[in-house]
């Protein structure tokens, strides 16, 4: 059997993940909402079998319990998301929210998914794709040592931008801060995003300072950088590290980037794919998870 | 009497680049309060990346951002004092806290192309009453038209001025004609400024260019302080102007003291000129700040900072994007070597 679910957001985000939930063994991709009916992401679902419905998440409210759904994904923006979360729990629906909201808890999922599923919390959060791509950076330089400071800058290509992001763009900001000090372990946390406009498109890139309290153990260090990049690479079979980790005094520097799957929008667009793939992987686990339960 | 041309001063921001982000509350003191005396209308004071633009990408400054504004906003009699923000990097929250001490002047800056993301920090500026100015960076990398397009938006969010920004310094006279005129037919009802760097040595004739085409702002710092060769020479544009019957109100024998006896005494020998350095950057169309970035990464890894500025030139890097400096240092190593 497999676990039903509901996709949310018809934009970039929303069809690049229907592409990634099509392939699962444990989730069946059943309703795709959005809120524009000539919107290209409704289309397609339509086309690949979903039903679809250009009447936001009240459209799919009705269908809920008829249709069995049990993991909702939100990928709208962060100004609606609270409403529609509020909508789709009331129905006992687990929501994993792809906005930069961030009403629940952050979800990284090399880092905490494990605690995730213990807790079994209505709504978790996937931070932001720059978050996605570099968090689990700075938690490998912190289950070493002490990281006093995070940074991180995430350079996406204007093209896989959408308005969302772009209307969005403070929240990207303050969630990835929030949440590379939550989760990636860093006492203080600054995240800085850019677009760049190149033609061709630029892959996404996301480079990562830490500046640890003490000297860093370089060897351990990167030991634990490479094991993580095997980790990510698990579910994000395109996320590489480039360069490093470089060490200069306490400043400890990963060079990273990330090729998309090219599900949706092409291989540049690595910041669709990491977050994608990475609330399919965490709805794998639940779904798993809900499936044992049922037994 | 024709029209004023507001002159605003950058060398407390963008000059900020020439040292590091290094200066003293004294130093912004000393030179804001010269500045005042020539009556200089508008000041800007940030980290060179503007509000939170302190970080390892950027470098961080001496003080906060809070505090140089603190210390030199009430001393001012006649300069306003304006901060920058760039999305990305600062957000309304940074704006929120400079306003409380007093600042009304917002410059929102984005990448040419990507006037969108200004949207939130836009409107917020001019629902509260800030003189909003959107700030398209990298001005050469669009065609007129294009500019024209992105401007649309910022305007249409709510700022009162648009910019043609020079971040590379890699205009020349009959690009900033070209383009400062459609902004002006565009928007006749909105101010148009123009922000130039000297890394070509046109900075002083794009200027003249651009208030001949009809801006009416102009950016610049007193002895060449600002990212590269530094921004548009203000004490060499004013004695132009003069020359030329370009009315800007303020003391130009004042504003030359503010250069050669506050200004160039705390630059010391890091005042900027056209080095290989700044000519590279003007003559490859390259974000300006890169300059000292480039020059660390040289002395790192051992790779020419024109080799590396070259590169991300050909990469068509945007501003912000410091951290592909040593990326491309190591990928140039590793390709040489």
């Amino acid at each position: 059997m497999k676990i039903r679910c509901a996709l949310i957001g018809s934009g970039n985000i929303g069809t690049d993940l229907l592409y990634k939930l099509l392939r699962s063994d444990v989730i069946e991709p059943v309703w795709m909402v959005g809120i524009d009916a000539d919107s290209d992401g409704l289309k397609r679902a339509k086309d690949l079998g979903l039903k679809t419905t250009h009447g936001g998440v009240d459209g799919l409210i009705p269908h809920i319990l008829e249709d069995n759904i049990q993991i909702a994904f939100d990928a709208t923006s962060a100004y609606v998301h609270a409403e529609n979360s509020r909508k789709l729990v009331e129905k006992g629906v687990k929501v994993i929210d792809l906005t930069p909201a961030a009403i629940g808890p952050f979800c990284v999922p090399p880092v905490n998914l494990e605690e995730h599923l213990s807790q079994g919390k209505d709504n978790v959060n996937m931070v932001t794709c720059g978050g996605q791509a570099t968090i689990p950076m700075v938690y490998a330089v912190s289950r070493i040592q002490e990281v006093s400071y995070g940074e991180i800058i995430a350079t996406i290509s204007s093209k896989s931008a959408g308005p969302g992001t772009r209307k969005n763009i403070d929240e990207f900001t303050v969630t990835t801060s929030g949440a590379i000090e939550k989760v990636g372990g860093a006492d203080k946390g600054k995240a800085i995003i850019i677009l760049n406009p190149a033609e061709p498109p630029m892959m996404m890139r996301d480079t990562v300072h830490c500046l640890t309290k003490n000297e860093p153990d370089q060897e351990k260090i990167t030991q634990s950088v490479l094991a993580m990049e095997k980790a990510v690479q698990a579910y994000v079979p395109g996320y590489r590290i480039k360069e490093g980790p470089v060490f200069d005094g306490n400043r400890v520097s990963i060079f990273l980037e990330v090729k998309g799957m090219g599900d949706y929008l092409p291989e540049y667009a690595g910041n669709l794919d990491i977050m994608t793939a990475a609330s399919a992987k965490t709805a794998e686990m639940f779904a798993k998870q809900m499936i044992e339960n049922q037994k | 009497m024709s029209k004023i041309i507001k002159i605003h001063d950058m060398s407390l921001r963008d000059g900020m680049h020439s040292i590091a982000h290094q200066f003293s509350l004294k130093n912004m003191v000393d030179l804001s309060q010269a500045l005042d005396k020539a009556r200089v209308p508008l000041i800007e004071v940030t980290h060179g990346d503007g509000l939170a633009g302190g970080s390892v990408n950027y470098g961080f400054a001496k003080h906060t951002n809070s505090e140089y504004l603190s210390a030199v906003i009430p001393k001012l009699k006649y300069s306003k004092v304006s901060v920058l923000l760039i999305p990305g990097i600062g957000t309304i929250n940074d704006l929120k806290m400079v306003e409380d001490l007093g600042v009304k002047s917002v410059r929102v800056a984005t990448h040419c192309s990507e006037a969108d993301v200004s949207e939130q920090h836009i409107s917020y500026a001019a629902n509260r009453g800030f003189d909003t100015v959107g700030f398209l960076m990298m001005s050469h990398m669009l065609s007129a038209k294009d500019i024209v397009e992105q401007a649309r938006k910022m305007a249409g969010y709510g700022a009162n001025c648009l910019y043609v920004t020079d971040s590379s310094g890699h205009m020349l006279p009959e690009e900033v004609t070209e383009k400062v005129s459609a902004m002006r037919h565009a928007f006749p009802d909105l101010e148009i400024g123009f922000h130039g760097h000297h890394n070509l040595g046109m900075a002083v004739a794009n200027s003249i260019a651009a208030v001949e085409a009809g801006a009416d702002r102009i950016d610049g710092s007193v002895a060449g302080f600002g990212a590269g060769a530094g921004n548009t020479p203000l004490e060499v544009f004013a004695a132009v102007c003069d020359l030329k019957g370009i009315n800007l109100d303020i003391d130009l024998s004042a504003l030359m003291d503010a250069a050669e006896d506050v200004a160039t005494p705390i630059m010391g020998d890091k005042l900027p000129r056209v080095s290989r350095g700044a000519l590279t950057l003007g003559y490859a169309g390259v974000y300006s700040s890169f300059l000292l970035h480039a020059i660390r990464a040289e002395k790192k890894h051992g790779v020419p900072a024109r080799e590396i500025l070259l590169e991300l030139g050909r990469r068509k890097t945007v501003g912000g994007q410091e951290d592909m400096i040593e990326d491309v240092a190591l990928e140039l190593l590793r390709a040489g070597g």
